[in-house]
Formats: structure tokens, sequence, C-alpha cells
């Protein structure tokens, strides 16, 4: 392929993909609201637009007529940036998870990754969410305010603890798949998806992704009782609207990879015998609809979240930590170990 | 091609020079720690530059994402971020600009002396050395032995660091059993 046309194929699916997730981020918020009012038995957002469709919109519009605050006591560069260093991590992860196989547009063969043979993807998503506190902890410390100093820290510790536990479970997963490149992982799962194969580390994986994207249960570092919002109290306007963008990107990106890793990443959720009766439906025949699996599995992820979220209280503050150490990290271990096992046994 | 990656790195080593020299100049602890990750990223960006993707991606993680992190705690935990608005030390300043003139001089001599290097467009693939699985088998096989050496070293420095802070919380129990018994 030519270089110049590859740049341009590049160009073109960075700027779908993250006008996707921006959309993806609008509505994922009015998922979440219209959910959670189910789960309590009310209604939700439904004035605006037909079924509370133009919610997002209203929201967005609100956001932009708000007043910027800046602290007179905030250090101001840090907390300008800070906003930016929270949504940036969030969206280039998205750069190695692969939505699709390939497919042939105008005659040239486009894969629908960003990086389609980067044999470090895993090592990529795990670098990028070690960078991804950032935003969070120089929120807390550049507003100059003992909540969002509280909040940034508590992430900041709750962030490196669950993170080892999360690196373990995937270490178990590439000690089966033989790869680091997401690509091979999603092709390896043809037959049976590695949830089954590796349901330990998938729930390991699920449960500090909630904990590394700091969601309800694991929401400590914004716990409204304690903290009033967290390392985000002393912003508003669109510098806040960021910081919540980072948010629910962030359980998108977790679902994606969740998704990627242990749910067969975009081929079809169907039984074999149902592709082979009607070969159509299948992502090797029809490539398109693999982008369309994709969504779908991500969109029952984000449910699931939300579920868990109307759910579960909040957990205590050292009790998150002792599950952190104590459970989840001595399990993790134990399962690569087993899973080392297996494979060295079976050849 | 290669005019291309002159003006990449031509970037990219101004980024990472005046990052290192912001980080020393910065007054806030806070700032020079975020100089510093601004450092660590961009040489991340020169090993994948040298189709070295794995060295590129454990920099990022541990030394941009987890050390870093772990610094900026200890600074806002110790709240020792701001430094006095007065110099100390201020002899310090144009001594290390007339060392660092006389090291490059130095340098840049050097290389004037030596061989030019010569410069081999080698296909990508073959260009092995820096993969996950290449860097794999070194680690496990050649250098096994100074590889568990070296995961021995740090396990003693963990079970130390734990060790200490246990003895001290052990003291202040026993302060604590004395105040009450008192």
């Amino acid at each position: 392929m030519d270089v110049g046309i590859s740049i341009l194929v590049w160009l073109v699916l960075s700027i779908v993909l993250v006008f996707m997730l921006l959309t993806g981020f609008a509505y994922t918020t009015l998922l979440e609201r219209r959910v959670i009012a189910r789960f309590q038995s009310r209604v939700g957002p439904n004035r605006a637009g037909p079924q509370g469709l133009l919610q997002p919109l209203a929201d967005g519009v609100k956001l932009i007529f708000k007043e910027e605050i800046i602290p007179a006591s905030a250090d101001k560069v840090t907390f300008i940036l800070a906003p930016l260093l929270a949504v940036i991590p969030a969206i280039v992860v998205f750069a190695v998870i692969p939505f699709g196989s390939s497919i042939e547009l105008f005659g040239v063969k486009v894969p629908l990754t960003l990086a389609p043979n980067m044999n470090v993807g895993i090592l990529y998503v795990l670098a990028i969410t070690s960078v991804s506190v950032y935003g969070i902890v120089l929120a807390g410390w550049a507003s100059n305010s003992k909540y969002s100093m509280l909040g940034g820290l508590r992430s900041s510790a709750q962030m490196i603890s669950y993170e080892l536990a999360m690196g373990l479970s995937l270490v178990a997963l590439v000690v089966v798949a033989g790869t680091l490149d997401l690509n091979a992982i999603v092709e390896q799962q043809k037959q049976v998806w590695y949830f089954f194969l590796q349901p330990f580390g998938a729930i390991i994986f699920m449960i500090t992704a909630l904990a590394e994207v700091n969601r309800a249960p694991f929401d400590m570092p914004e716990a409204e009782q304690e903290l009033t919002s967290g390392y985000n109290t002393e912003y508003s306007g669109m510098k806040f609207a960021l910081f919540y963008m980072a948010e629910y990107i962030k359980m998108i990106v977790i679902s994606a990879l969740s998704v990627t890793f242990f749910f067969g990443g975009y081929r079809e959720p169907l039984p074999l015998f149902l592709t082979q009766a009607l070969p159509f439906l299948s992502v090797d025949h029809t490539p398109l609809l693999g982008p369309l699996y994709f969504g779908l599995k991500i969109i029952a992820l984000l449910i699931v979240q939300v579920w868990v979220r109307a759910t579960l209280p909040r957990f205590r503050y050292d009790r998150l930590m002792k599950f952190g150490w104590l459970v989840l990290l001595p399990i993790s271990l134990a399962w690569v170990m087993i899973t080392a096992l297996v494979v060295l046994l079976r050849g | 091609m290669l005019n291309l990656e002159i003006i990449i790195f031509g970037a990219l080593a101004l980024i990472t020079v005046v990052a290192a020299v912001m980080m020393i100049i910065a007054r806030n602890a806070v700032h020079s720690a975020l100089f510093l990750v601004v450092v660590m990223s961009s040489l991340a960006v020169f090993f994948l530059g040298l189709w070295a993707p794995f060295i590129a991606m454990v920099q990022v993680a541990l030394y941009a994402g987890a050390i870093m992190v772990l610094f900026l705690f200890v600074i806002m935990l110790l709240g020792a971020e701001r430094a006095g608005a007065r110099l100390l030390l201020a002899w310090q300043a144009p001594l290390a600009i007339g060392l660092t003139v006389l090291v490059v001089l130095l340098g840049a001599l050097l290389l004037l002396n030596t061989a030019p290097f010569e410069v081999v467009d080698l296909p990508a693939a073959e260009i092995t050395e820096g993969t996950a699985e290449a860097i794999g088998q070194a680690l496990y096989s050649v250098w096994l032995f100074p590889f568990e050496a070296v995961s021995i070293l740090l396990l003693v420095a963990m079970i130390g660091a734990v060790v200490m802070t246990r003895q001290e919380t052990r003291q202040e129990a026993r302060d604590e059993r004395k105040k009450k018994s008192l």
C-alpha cells in the first residue's frame, strides 16, 4: 500500500474513531441515567427530545455557558492541564483495539484498527493506564483544596494498588494466547471465548478495571459524603465536563478491552452451528458486521457496569485497600501459576 | 524517509532537552516531576523510532507511570513541593553551566575526531532484536542468572522496607501501651 494512502486511511479512521467516542460518551451518560432510573423505579430524563434523546445535547449547551472558575490559590497551568491529561489517555487507548477485521473500500484493503501489526498491544494498554492517573492526581493537587487533595491521593493509591492485579490477570491471558497482539487474541477466540478458558482472569480484570476508572463501587476519589466530590470539587464549566468525559470514555474503554480480551472482540457472538447454517452472519463472510457486533457487546458491558453501580454500595477505604492487596492480588498470582502449569503440562 | 526521521528526531530531541533543563530550573517540585515525565515519555518515543517497541512501552509503564506517580505521591504527601523563594547554594548554577558547556564541547570534539557512523537502512521485518519475544528469549536463556539475581535483590529490598516500617509501628504500639498504663 502506498504511504500516502495509508496515512489518509489512518487519518480518516482516527477522526471517525474520536467522533464515535465523543458521541458514545454523550449517550453513555444518557444510558446510565435512564438505566439507573429503571433500577430505582423512576423514569429518568425523558423531556428533551423523544425518550430524552437530546438530553446530552442540552447538558453540553448548559456546561458551555457555565462560568469557568479558577481558584485564586490554584496552580494555574497545572489546573488547566489536569482535565486534558485525564481525557487524552482515555482516548488514545483505542489506538490498539481492533473493532473489525479488514474491509475493502474503493479497492483498498482497510484494516479496522489503527495499529494493526503492533505486537505490544497489551503492554501499550498497561502503559496508558499507568499514565492515566496523572489527570486525577494533578487536579487534586492543583486545586489547592483539602477535599480535592484527599480525592487525588486516594485515587492514586487505589489505581497503583489495583494495577498490579489487573496486570497479573492479563499475564495469565498472555500465557494462554502466546501473543501481545490484540488482533491475534481476537482471532484466537473464533471458537471459544477466553472468558470460558480464563474465568478468574476475566472476573479479576473486570473488577480491577472498574477500580482503575474509579467507578462504583470503587468511586472513593469522589465519595460525596466524605469529600464533596473529590478531585473535581473546584472545577466548573467545560473543565468539569472534561473530567466527566474522561470518566465515561474510560467506561467505554474498559468495556471494549474486556470484550477484546475475553468476549471474542468483534467476532460474532453466535454459536458455531448458527454461523455454519447462516454463513452471512459470520464476520469472515461479511466483515462490516464486525464493528456492529463489537458495539453491541460494548453496550451490553456498559449496562452491566451501570447495574453494578445501582446494586452495590461504595467500599470503605481501608476495606478497598485490603480487598485489592489481600484478596485480588493473591488470587491473580495463583491464577497465573495455575495457568502457566496447565499450559506447560499440555505442551 | 530519512529526512522525515531527522525532523522527528530533531523536534523530539529539542522537547527532551528543554524539558530536562526545565526540570532542573523549576522551583516547584511537582513541576519538576512533571517535566521529568515529559523526558521519560519522549525517551519512549525515541525507543519506538529505534524499533524497540517493548522497551518503549516498558519505559512509559514503569518510569512515566509507576515510578513517577510514586514520586508525585511522596512529594504531595510530604507537602515539600515549594522550595523557598531564596536561592540557597547560589554558586552552583554558574558552575553547573560552565561544566555542561565544557562536557558538550569535549563530546563534540571527540565526535569530530572519530570516523562518521555508517547509516544502514534495514527493512522493518529484519529488525527483530527489540521485540518482546526476542527480549523474553534472551532474558530466560542467556541472561537467566543475572535476571534471577536482580529479582532476588529487589525482593530483599522490598522485604527490608516492610520490616523497617513494621518495626516503627511496633515501637509506636509500645509507646501507646505505656501511655495507657501511665
